[in-house]
């Protein structure tokens, strides 16, 4: 049998339905994206009028890429939670086993997992970095919006946004497939969310000096760590020890 | 869905979870159409056999045939989509209405029709007027029934049904009990686990008792038969003189006890045993009370079953 995307788009579709009535998802979604949205946005304001000296638009120029480095906890994080609760999530609630009596092959069931993470994660972090950038655009004062808009910052928050969900969210699938319970899994997947945002994160501090090289090089990285971390989630996805391991059993026998 | 030959062939299959045995050198065949009952208790090893053949987890020995196709790795899928199983809890998306939930696995099945296939569902376990009901808010008997609409959705060549009455009150049981009932009228495939006899020797044409291994396989009365030698239970008034010599030499009698209320007496068949017995307790003058055929339960044989067990495992 072939991979079959209607057997993914039969599970991403649940998530999503899922996700509606699910307040620990709502609230996940809406309020970790004001938390990381607020700081960048107090920055964005509280910028004190400068002359057009260099070494103050150098200044500003790291204030913005600092703001917009926070800004990009939203695609770390919130994929994390989901993906990190997908596997071990299901199969707390005892859902897991009548999914995998079906013929759906794991490879289809991680995928549709993934993209129930990655196009809400997408809709919400372009979404708030939209607004950033409309209010920079609109309310800041010029030598700020300027900073926004000049230069690659756009370009890298446009870039390294799915990026960087897609690495938070295999990462928090592998995690969740061999973890026993949701809250270590979460836990774990969040903390592992962040390393390539320290990556980033030297970049914006200028201690890796940002070249486009650089930066592309990393993206690529990133890019076919997503492209195949299916291939490597999948290999540690094993059915038996989902379905029998970890529940509890009875002592006497 | 049906094809020739037996529908499940199970030759001596073993599973263990490293040194644990949940069931060994197990070896059964179930036909098309066919309710077959596994029975046995707690921790026999009837779930594990049923995720076995489901092809979730695979044996550590032995073979099987499932729905016409060996058990093995590259089968899985293709087994999975002949079959259905009902697990013992039902894991519904309790987030999700029941038509919600049949579109997922109706979309996990790549049906075609996928309307009709919920709708027949769900009309064949009497709930085509809870579709839009949250799962959340049933009862547990009805997500027992919204677990088994998932479970009919692909039409399966065979349906695993494990232990689909427990934890339910008994007129919620006694609900599924029916469901089973009219599916098995409709020529449905069933393998049905159990620990409650009652519920095996009502619903199955067949059963086998398991203790992670088999004990015995046969239809129910068979069951009782094969185990039990078949007793009269005479009656008389005054305790006879010589029983030995009253009983001793009729053919058809194999042995006699004395009980409180009479004899009990080992034969072969109580029709041809019964009269010849009648006639020798005329003819030594005895006033009979009654002669009867004593009759065992399938309890009797479970229990005997169990309890042999038991005593084994003390050894
Ligand atoms: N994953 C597992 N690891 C170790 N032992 C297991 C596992 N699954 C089942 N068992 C053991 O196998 C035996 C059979 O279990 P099970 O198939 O659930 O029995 P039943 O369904 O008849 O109650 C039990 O002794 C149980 O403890
Ligand atoms: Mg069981």
């Amino acid at each position: 049998m072939t991979f079959s995307w209607t057997r993914v788009g039969a599970i991403l579709r649940k998530e999503l339905l899922d996700y509606r009535r699910n307040r620990f998802v709502i609230i996940t979604m809406a309020v970790l994206p004001v938390v990381f949205v607020v700081l960048p946005m107090i920055q964005l304001f509280s910028v004190p009028a400068s002359g057009a000296g260099s070494a103050s638009v150098v200044k500003l120029d790291t204030r913005i890429g600092l703001s917009l480095l926070y800004m990009l906890l939203i695609p770390a994080i919130v994929p994390s939670t989901l993906a990190a609760y997908s596997v071990v999530g299901e199969r707390e609630q005892g859902t897991l086993e009548p999914v995998l009596i079906t013929p759906i092959r794991r490879e289809e069931f991680l995928v549709g997992k993934a993209l129930a993470a990655f196009i809400p994660t997408l809709v919400i972090a372009y979404t708030v970095f939209g607004v950033f950038l409309g209010a920079a655009a609109l309310f800041a004062q010029r030598d700020v919006a300027s900073a926004v808009f000049e230069g690659s910052h756009v370009l890298v928050q446009l870039l390294f946004t799915p990026l960087l969900a897609g690495w938070s969210i295999w990462v928090g699938i592998a995690i969740s497939a061999r973890s026993r319970d949701v809250r270590a899994a979460q836990q774990l997947g969040t903390l592992a969310s962040l390393p390539p945002l320290v990556v980033v994160a030297l970049m914006a501090l200028n201690v890796i000096t940002p070249s486009s090289g650089i930066a592309l090089a990393f993206a690529a990285v990133l890019l076919v760590i997503d492209g195949f971390g299916w291939r490597a989630v999948a290999a540690m996805f094993d059915r038996e020890r989902l379905v029998t391991g970890g529940t509890a059993r009875p002592l006497d026998r | 869905m049906t094809g020739v030959g037996p529908a499940v062939v199970v030759e001596q299959l073993t599973k263990r979870f490293g040194e644990r045995t949940a069931f060994a050198d197990v070896s059964f065949e179930v036909g098309y159409g066919e309710v077959f009952g596994f029975l046995g208790p707690n921790g026999a090893g009837k779930t594990t056999t049923v995720r076995t053949l489901g092809t979730l987890i695979a044996p550590s020995s032995g073979s099987a045939v499932v729905a016409g196709m060996p058990l093995n790795a590259e089968n899985g899928p293709a087994i999975r989509a002949r079959i259905s199983i009902m697990p013992e809890s039902p894991g519904l998306y309790l987030r999700l209405t029941v038509v919600e939930n049949l579109q997922c696995f109706a979309g996990l099945y790549e049906l075609a029709d996928a309307r009709g296939r919920i709708e027949r569902a769900l009309r064949a376990v009497n709930l085509a007027d809870r579709a839009q009901d949250l799962c959340g808010s049933l009862s547990k008997g009805l997500r027992q029934r919204v677990a088994l609409a998932r479970a009919l959705l692909n039409d399966p060549a065979v349906l695993f049904l494990d232990e689909p009455t427990s934890g339910l009150d008994p007129v919620a049981a006694r609900e599924v009990h029916e469901l089973i009932t009219s599916l098995r009228a409709r020529g449905v495939t069933i393998f049905l686990t159990t620990h409650r006899l009652e519920e095996a020797e009502r619903l199955c044409d067949r059963v086998a008792i398991l203790n992670t291994t088999l004990r015995l396989v046969g239809k129910p009365d068979e069951l009782r038969e094969r185990l039990f030698t078949k007793k009269l239970d005479v009656r008389v008034r005054t305790p006879l003189d010589d029983p030995g010599q009253v009983f001793g030499a009729l053919p058809g009698v194999q042995g006699w006890d004395q009980v409180s209320s009479g004899y009990l007496l080992a034969v072969s068949d109580p029709d041809l045993a019964a009269p010849a017995v009648a006639r020798a307790l005329v003819g030594a003058d005895a006033d009979i009370l009654s002669i009867a055929e004593s009759r065992h339960s399938l309890e009797d044989v479970y229990l005997e079953l169990i309890d042999e067990d038991v005593e084994a495992r003390r050894r």
